[in-house]
């Protein structure tokens, strides 16, 4: 168990070194004069000579790169081109927004898409019909255009939710949760419908496996049996399929963020986006692949928890 | 000395699977040698893990030797390539085990049947014809060509299996436990079937199984394996009826006889015989 | 499985080979869906030729017209006509998604391909890449590109191609890994085909219907983040397509709320379409458009029908007995029956063989008597009487309380029939905690006698392994125990060592034997082998079809049975048949006879 432990943590780790490598050179590579960009076409070629010095971009690349690695572990991420804040200050403060919705989202998705798959998978009727009519919705629906909705009919019509902004939960939690109900839905919706419907398969899977029969011969209820082995055997794959949902939270996030005007880091990423500023979006990109990294090493140590040959492989 | 000349000779093959990571490789097969001949059932009989498959498996080229030699009408087949592999298809073929997975679902009888002719050269035309051959050759009816595998019994696949490997007028087929997916009946039928195709054709048999009974009913010689090396080897008469060695003996007594007398007494003799060698090891 | 053996295998009608497209084209949602779908394609290519308003016409006194004769959907805040824009948007859609779809795809299957076909280090490589393709949030991947490239959509969509490359990858390398190692792939190379054709022949068509399947999805994927990216306002805003419709209704949604529904429904309705293809398609392939939804009805709420002829009377003495036994699979016309009316009996202490074929109903007699059938199989008529108890009639409740502790079970595969996520130790002691009532302690205990008893050598050891520690043998052991654990009055053994070694089944048969006569409980043994019967049974009960061929002691059966079938199977066994005569007059053969190593 401590070496696959580490063994996750160590492919953790390349992850994240290589996709920041990835991040930081093709994107400062990719705009070419970047110090040009910065100042505009008016500077002289001894201003932008002077400010490429100054960002360190006359190094070869991998020294630039190394560089920009060791300042990011010891916590300095570098300056925004245009605000000249810190990037490290300006994702800690606009972490919280987004790891409210991911958090709250991840959870409720977890339980929910559990206890509907499961419910699904061993009663069949009606429940097991809508699971399949909302994962077809689920999937073709974007979560914008959900958004959008939830926001026409409950923000501007009914007035029951905010349509913007944020309260962050340590100022007032009862604000806190109605700022962010109505985001909260508009991305649980699809990840919901979508992990559901994998355990609803490998639920479907397990109770077809011969050592259920024999659970069954040895006299125990039913409903124990579906709590223990079933919902055990069941739960590695909607666990994994739960961790490839986060990704697709995250991504439903920039979106969430950006219609609810809440200022996290998917927003914050879309505003770096359309003012090229590189050391802001290398840092954001940086920050949600520690998201990322961190679920699924929780994901990988429950599996592994869970479904002991997991631990071998 | 010999009258008549050797088809397959396997002298001294080892084979041995990598470990992966920190799992050691596992030696399978360790100093097998033996020769077959034109027209010849070979039997090869033991448990899990005795390594009766790998030999089939290495003689067609689907697992590499790890050492030794196999020479097919004397040249040296060991590690022939994928060109070589191709002209040996004509003269080698094999019958698995599990005649539902050995059979790809998606294509019809006849398309099973006229791949390894194609493949050969022979054009569209006359591999139909010999298609029609091939069935009424395996008592299959003759509309089964259009068909697909799921729509015959277990009994029936493992004919069109059979059929698939004489398509090409082989002098040696790898049969790998060909009978034992199936039920009493069929499996008599099956063996006698290939019977019939030796005796007609010549045809060379190396025959894997893990029932004592069934390799005594094919086979003219039998190697017995256990955990990778043969323990005893010789005339099928012999070897499944007074064999020598503990371990076929046990294997012997292991197998129960369909009568309640018969099996009593047979069943006190393998206990005292495992009482004897366990004491001898103690 | 233990039911596909025993449901019938004899030849079927013939299935045309056009099953799958036809079965694709039953589906109404399906086909609905290809025509919604061909209906874009068709407008993307006539839109210009159509003599529609023009998308990009500002006209600031027709702005936020309502719908009417001029403006079928009326106009937006800048007065351009929004059915004009729909219609148009569809180029710009299938462009974008188009090319996504395309590099994808080209990409995934290549490589998913020779991934899961050669494996070694290029599917080592490829895997890593694409589970780092895969945690990556591609909605900021692409904001980080535009930065670079600038507001062009259809560079963005390109590199979300790219990062939708592991959902072919995958699906791909899985299908082609499942079959590579198939025996059909081994026959054919050695019948000396090439890897090329044998990746044609026999692997393509594998691949073929989930990659549509999965094209289907990756292409509604691509859809929704194309217009996101339009919504989100970082391409190029000035050509009419729908997310760039989507991102005017938005900031005026305060204002115009109306301007937002169009769009939206424009991409519901092909993201929907292209979702529904996919699932029609997965189902036909499948084959299980029918019957997956229907409520499961639980054993006991099916009601046995009163049989037309009077069940003969039970024998008195018998601690179980079966009359008329009818077993079905389905209802209505459907229905399909598997046992014919059995009735057999077993007395206390006795050992009972259940002796056939596949297909015989063996198997299904014994779920039935343990009311465990599989899905959607059912006692359709007879009686199962229990100790005086009739089976039938109990519910879901009073069935489970009698498994365990008065009727056990056997199963035939090891390997699959113990948990794999639970220790050993657990798996026996969590019934007779239950059941029995024991402590913890009492119940380890006792379990570890039982692991001794069974022959285990390393109690302790076993106790705290996991199944796949084991082997097939001791696993077997292990099952024995479990089964024996509560006392049972009945065993129901199904085939016990069919799946072990010659060497092993004896050992096992031996064990059976033992603890039948310890503990005087009473077993059916199922079981196709004579041998095994003459081993252990007292009387046996042979089946053909799903029915009874005769009943009678294991010496009449086995040595002068009445029935013609019975001695059929007898004959058909090898056993001490004459070995094959040597045709050869030398001695040169497998080495020299009669050499035994030691």
């Amino acid at each position: 168990m401590t070496i696959f432990l580490l063994r996750r943590l160590l492919s953790a780790v390349v992850l994240l070194v290589v996709v920041s490598f990835l991040a930081r050179v093709l994107l400062y590579q990719g705009i070419g004069d970047v110090a040009r960009n910065v100042l505009g076409e008016s500077a002289t070629e001894e201003q932008v000579a002077l400010k490429n010095q100054e960002l360190g971009l006359d190094q070869p690349l991998i020294v630039q790169y190394f560089d920009w690695l060791s300042n990011a572990i010891s916590g300095d991420l570098g300056v925004s081109f245009f605000s000249s804040q810190s990037v490290w200050d300006t994702l800690l403060i606009r972490l919280p927004v987004t790891l409210s919705l991911v958090v709250v989202v991840t959870l409720l998705t977890g339980v929910v898409a559990f206890a509907v798959g499961i419910y699904a998978a061993v009663r069949k009727g009606w429940v097991d019909r809508t699971l399949q009519i909302l994962a077809t919705l689920g999937d073709a629906l974007p979560p914008y255009i959900v958004a959008l909705f939830l926001v026409t009919f409950f923000a501007i019509q009914q007035k029951i939710f905010p349509a913007t902004g944020f309260i962050p939960l340590t100022e007032s939690p009862a604000g806190w949760a109605r700022t962010i109900t109505l985001p909260v839905i508009a991305l649980a919706i699809g990840g919901v419908a979508g992990v559901a419907q994998q355990v609803r398969s490998s639920t479907l899977g397990v109770l077809h496996h011969d050592y259920i029969r024999t659970v069954r011969s040895r006299g125990l209820s039913e409903r124990r049996i579906i709590l223990t082995s079933v919902l055990r055997n069941a739960s590695t794959n909607g666990l994994t399929s739960l961790a490839v949902q986060v990704v697709g939270i995250l991504g439903g996030a920039v979106f969430i963020e950006v219609l609810f005007a809440l200022p996290g880091l998917g927003s914050l990423a879309v505003e770096a986006a359309f003012r090229t500023d590189l050391p802001l979006i290398v840092g954001v990109v940086l920050a949600l692949m520690l998201i990322v990294v961190t679920v699924n090493l929780v994901v990988d140590i429950l599996v592994a928890w869970l479904n002991p040959k997991v631990r071998l492989s | 000395m010999t009258n008549t000349p050797r088809l397959l000779e396997v002298d001294q093959l080892a084979v041995e699977y990598p470990g992966h990571g920190r799992k050691p490789a596992f030696r399978a097969l360790e100093e097998i040698s033996f020769a077959i001949r034109p027209g010849e059932t070979l039997g090869l009989v033991g448990e899990s893990g005795s390594g009766k498959t790998t030999i089939g498996r290495a003689i067609l080229g689907l697992v590499k030797p790890t050492a030794g030699h196999i020479r097919f009408d004397g040249k040296d087949i060991t590690h022939a390539g994928r060109h070589d592999r191709r002209n040996l298809s004509r003269d080698i073929q094999v019958v698995f085990q599990d005649p539902y997975t050995s059979l790809n679902p998606s294509m019809t009888v006849e398309d099973i049947l006229s791949e390894p002719l194609t493949i050969q050269g022979t054009n569209k035309k006359d591999a139909l014809e010999r298609v029609r051959g091939l069935l009424d050759r395996v008592r299959l009816p003759a509309n089964s060509g259009g068909r697909l595998p799921r729509e015959f019994s277990g009994g029936q696949r493992q004919r069109i299996a059979i059929a698939r490997a004489i398509a090409v007028k082989p002098r040696l087929i790898v049969c790998d436990e060909p009978v034992s997916a199936l039920d009493l009946t069929t499996q008599a039928t099956v063996l006698d079937l290939l019977v019939e195709i030796q005796e007609a054709t010549k045809v060379a048999y190396l025959f894997v199984s893990h029932d004592l009974s069934v390799i005594r009913h094919i086979s003219h010689n039998v190697i017995v394996l256990y955990k990778g090396h043969i323990v005893e080897q010789g005339r099928a008469a012999q070897v499944t009826s007074q064999p020598v060695h503990p371990y076929t003996q046990r294997l012997f007594m292991s197998a129960p006889v369909p009568n309640p007398a018969q099996q009593r007494e047979r069943r006190e003799a393998r206990r005292q015989l495992v009482a004897a060698t366990t004491g001898q090891a103690a | 499985m233990t039911l596909a053996t025993e449901v019938p295998t004899d030849v079927e009608p013939v299935v045309p080979r056009s099953g799958l497209v036809r079965r694709f084209l039953r589906n109404p949602l399906g086909l609905l869906s290809t025509l919604v779908l061909l209906a874009v394609i068709v407008i993307a290519v006539v839109v210009p030729f159509l003599g529609l308003p023009d998308p990009n016409g500002v006209n600031l006194r027709e702005a936020n017209r309502a719908p009417g004769a001029a403006h079928l959907l009326g106009t937006d805040g800048s007065g351009r006509d929004i059915f004009s824009r729909i219609m148009w948007g569809t180029q710009v859609l299938l462009a974008g998604s188009g090319i996504s779809l395309a590099i994808s795809m080209a990409i995934g299957v290549a490589t998913g391909l020779m991934a899961g076909y050669y494996g070694g280090w290029f599917d080592s490589v490829a895997s890593w890449f694409n589970n780092l393709t895969m945690s990556l949030p591609g909605i900021v991947v692409l904001l980080a590109v535009t930065t670079v490239v600038g507001p062009n959509v259809y560079i963005a969509m390109a590199t979300f191609g790219i990062l939708l490359t592991p959902a072919f990858f995958r699906v791909v390398r899985g299908a082609v890994q499942a079959v590579r190692n198939e025996l059909y792939v081994d026959a054919a190379r050695v019948s000396g085909l090439s890897d090329a054709r044998i990746i044609a022949r026999h692997i393509l068509t594998v691949v073929r219907a989930p990659v549509i399947i999965q094209a289907a999805r990756v292409a509604s994927i691509a859809i929704s983040v194309q217009a996101g990216l339009e919504l989100l306002g970082i391409t190029d805003s000035t050509v009419p397509s729908w997310g760039n419709m989507l991102n005017e209704g938005f900031r005026k949604i305060a204002l115009s709320p109306g301007l937002i529904l169009w769009p939206s429904l424009a991409i519901g309705l092909v993201s929907m379409a292209l979702i529904l293809v996919g699932n029609a398609l997965r189902d036909a392939l499948e084959d299980r458009g029918h019957g997956t939804t229907r409520a499961v009805r639980l054993p006991a709420r099916t009601a046995v029908e009163p049989s037309a002829t009077p069940a003969p009377a039970h024998p008195a003495n018998a601690l179980l007995s079966v009359q008329n036994l009818k077993v079905a699979y389905g209802t209505g016309s459907g229905q399909k029956e598997v046992v014919h009316g059995v009735s057999l009996h077993v007395a206390p202490g006795e050992v009972l063989g259940l002796v056939g074929e596949s297909g015989s109903g063996k198997t299904q007699t014994a779920f039935a008597v343990l009311g465990l059938l599989p899905e959607g199989g059912h006692v359709s008529d007879g009686s199962i009487l229990f100790d005086g108890k009739e089976l039938t009639a109990l519910g879901t409740k009073d069935r489970t309380a009698l498994r365990g502790t008065d009727i056990a079970y056997i199963p035939q595969e090891p390997m699959s029939n113990l948990d794999p996520a639970f220790r050993i130790g657990h798996q026996l002691t969590v019934p007779m905690r239950t059941r029995l009532g024991l402590s913890k302690a009492d119940a380890r205990s006792r379990a570890l006698a039982l692991l001794a008893r069974v022959g285990i050598a390393d109690p302790e050891k076993t106790f705290k392994s996991y199944p796949h520690e084991v082997s097939g043998g001791m696993a077997q052991r292990v099952l024995i125990a479990g089964a024996v654990s509560c006392n049972p009055r009945l065993l129901i053994a199904d085939e016990p060592t069919t799946a072990l070694d010659v060497t092993v089944q004896a050992e096992v048969l031996d064990l059976l034997r033992d603890l039948q006569r310890e503990t005087g409980m009473a077993v059916v043994m199922v079981t196709h082998n004579f041998g095994v019967v003459a081993d252990i049974c007292d009387r046996v009960a042979v089946m053909q079809s799903g029915r009874l061929v005769e009943v009678d002691t294991v010496e009449k059966i086995l040595t002068a049975p009445s029935q013609s079938y019975t001695q059929k199977l007898l004959d058909s066994m090898l056993e001490d048949g004459p070995a094959r005569p040597y045709p050869f007059d030398d001695d040169d053969s497998a080495a020299s006879p009669l050499k035994a190593k030691e």
